[in-house]
């Protein structure tokens, strides 16, 4: 991200200057994420929810399905939209109005992780082919802002997909059932500090920071989206090295679901 | 069953909303309030913050300011304003609401913004705005009152200099009984509703409306009813505030004496 104030410039020379001694402010290591804790299906009135903490990064998920019309090219799947909301609560710098391109950004990364991945069995949301599909909202709102929302939304999207019910019942479809899932794919970012990688940048961090990997990796180790972004570089090496961090890091996050 | 359709339906057959022994749905007497939870300074980069649990609802509050104003115009140069945004996430509800103010909650933000306002020494801080946010992340009826109630503890937890503080809930009538601080199948098949700001100190009505059909004797006992649901809430809210920032040791115990007094 781009420096905001001469700040930022007395910032990333102490954040620099940590990092070469292999420390981080926070006292945690390189390739550490900060503490996660997740309350799952805390919200009655969603099909599926997830409240997660990230550090001092907050947000929340909730699920929201309905039937309607599949599209014309998916006459047998679901339809799933994910959308994150960047509400000026979370944030002094978050406005209200129409979502911003960052908020955009988000969005879309985290709906490629969970949509490419084919996490969700689509075609198992599937009424009548042709004409009634599950449309499912994953609605993702950030309520505190500390830097990371990549990992924080899609791992907090994640754990929400996973208490799911369809609510067919309610539609009068049948008996409600569990949303059916494939895989589990987890989102971990790496941002890059002068020479340095960096897992699960606090806001401090984001800010001083370069570029930014985003990895989401599956059980196997398998690799299933990626976004870089950030107006620096990454050479062949480092990108190796963040999709290595963020396979360890998805991985001890999977135990945790 | 969508939100509109349980609006318009009658009551479902052999649903009674308060039965032969006086008993409401969720087993409350009809002066009873739901049960209520109430934690201060849960964000960490808003200036202030506050949670509120009203029965099923379950409420954010976040304060940022005083701070410079936006937009410009709105600016006044003798005192601060206060912008209020009440926002229903999309989940809260059984029937996903798209993301974004709409008129219900465009009204419900200027009259909270309004009764913030009041309590507010605005005086100390012209030019400036001091913003509220409000999200309700599960809906259970009575979200306007539970959100001014949060929103007033976010400002006192944002250190912000106040009259006092702002307690609201509601009362209504159901099944030919006025009773306290209805819930959400009370609300939807229910003959009226009365949300009540009122600080138990002064006796100010901050915020008031009604809807339904009330007899004046009714709206006498409802007003009675609110008003001691206030009452029991603003200790709630002092509590809250006094869990938030008494320290460990003497000044809890002194806390806890002073707990009986009236001074905050």
């Amino acid at each position: 991200m781009s420096q905001r104030s001469p700040l930022s410039e007395v910032k990333k020379g102490h954040i620099s200057t940590l990092l070469s001694k292999g420390k981080r402010s926070d006292g945690r290591n390189l390739d550490e994420m900060r503490p996660v804790s997740i309350i799952e299906g805390a919200i009655e009135t969603a099909e599926g929810s997830a409240r997660m903490k990230l550090g001092n990064t907050e947000v929340a998920v909730g699920i929201k399905m309905g039937v309607g019309e599949p599209f014309g090219d998916t006459p047998n799947k679901g339809v799933l939209t994910t959308n994150v909301e960047l509400i000026p609560m979370a944030f002094e710098e978050f406005e209200s109005g129409p979502p911003s391109p960052m908020a955009i950004e988000l969005s879309r990364v985290v709906d490629r992780g969970i949509r490419e991945s084919q996490m969700i069995d689509l075609e198992g949301l599937c009424i009548e082919p042709k004409k009634e599909v599950w449309v499912l909202y994953v609605d993702i709102y950030a309520l505190d802002y500390d830097g990371n929302l990549f990992d924080a939304s899609s791992i907090a999207a994640v754990a929400a997909l996973k208490n799911t019910v369809v609510p067919a019942k309610r539609f009068g479809k049948g008996e409600d059932f569990q949303l059916p899932l494939r895989s589990m794919p987890i989102s971990c970012t790496t941002v890059k500090i002068g020479d340095y990688l960096v897992l699960d940048p606090t806001l401090e961090e984001d800010e001083v920071s370069s570029a930014r990997l985003t990895v989401a990796t599956d059980e196997n180790g398998d690799l299933r989206a990626m976004q870089k972004g950030g107006n620096g570089f990454f050479t062949y090496e480092e990108v190796k090295k963040a999709i290595q961090m963020s396979t360890e890091a998805g991985k001890a996050i999977r135990e945790k679901l | 069953m969508s939100y509109g359709d349980l609006m318009s339906m009658d009551l479902p057959e052999g649903l009674k909303l308060i039965d032969e022994e006086g008993k409401r749905l969720d087993g409350r007497r009809a002066d009873e309030l739901r049960p209520i939870k109430i934690e201060a300074g849960v964000l960490r980069r808003a200036d202030g913050s506050a949670y509120v649990e009203m029965g099923k609802n379950k409420i954010l509050a976040a304060v940022y300011g005083p701070r410079e104003c936006h937009p410009r115009h709105l600016q006044d140069p003798t005192r601060a304003i206060v912008q209020c945004h009440y926002n229903m996430l999309s989940f809260s509800v059984d029937d996903r609401k798209r993301p974004g103010p709409d008129r219900r909650s465009v009204e419900i933000s200027k009259i909270v913004g309004e009764a913030l306002e009041y309590s507010i020494f605005l005086e100390q801080f012209p030019r400036t705005s001091i913003d509220v946010y409000i999200a309700v992340l599960q809906a259970n009826a009575g979200t306007r009152c539970a959100g001014l109630t949060a929103a007033s503890v976010a400002v006192a937890d944002a250190g912000i200099p106040m009259r006092d503080l702002i307690p609201a809930c509601a009362a209504g009538k159901v099944a030919d009984t006025v009773v306290l601080d209805l819930n959400k199948e009370e609300d939807n098949f229910g003959d009226a509703d009365v949300p009540l700001a009122y600080i138990p100190r002064t006796g100010e009505i901050l915020l008031l409306q009604m809807d339904g059909h009330l007899t004046q004797a009714e709206f006498d006992r409802a007003i009675e009813l609110a008003k001691g649901g206030c009452t029991t809430i603003y200790g709630l809210q002092q509590d809250a505030l006094r869990r938030r920032y008494a320290f460990a040791g003497g000044d809890a115990q002194e806390s806890e004496q002073e707990a009986g007094g009236n001074e905050a």
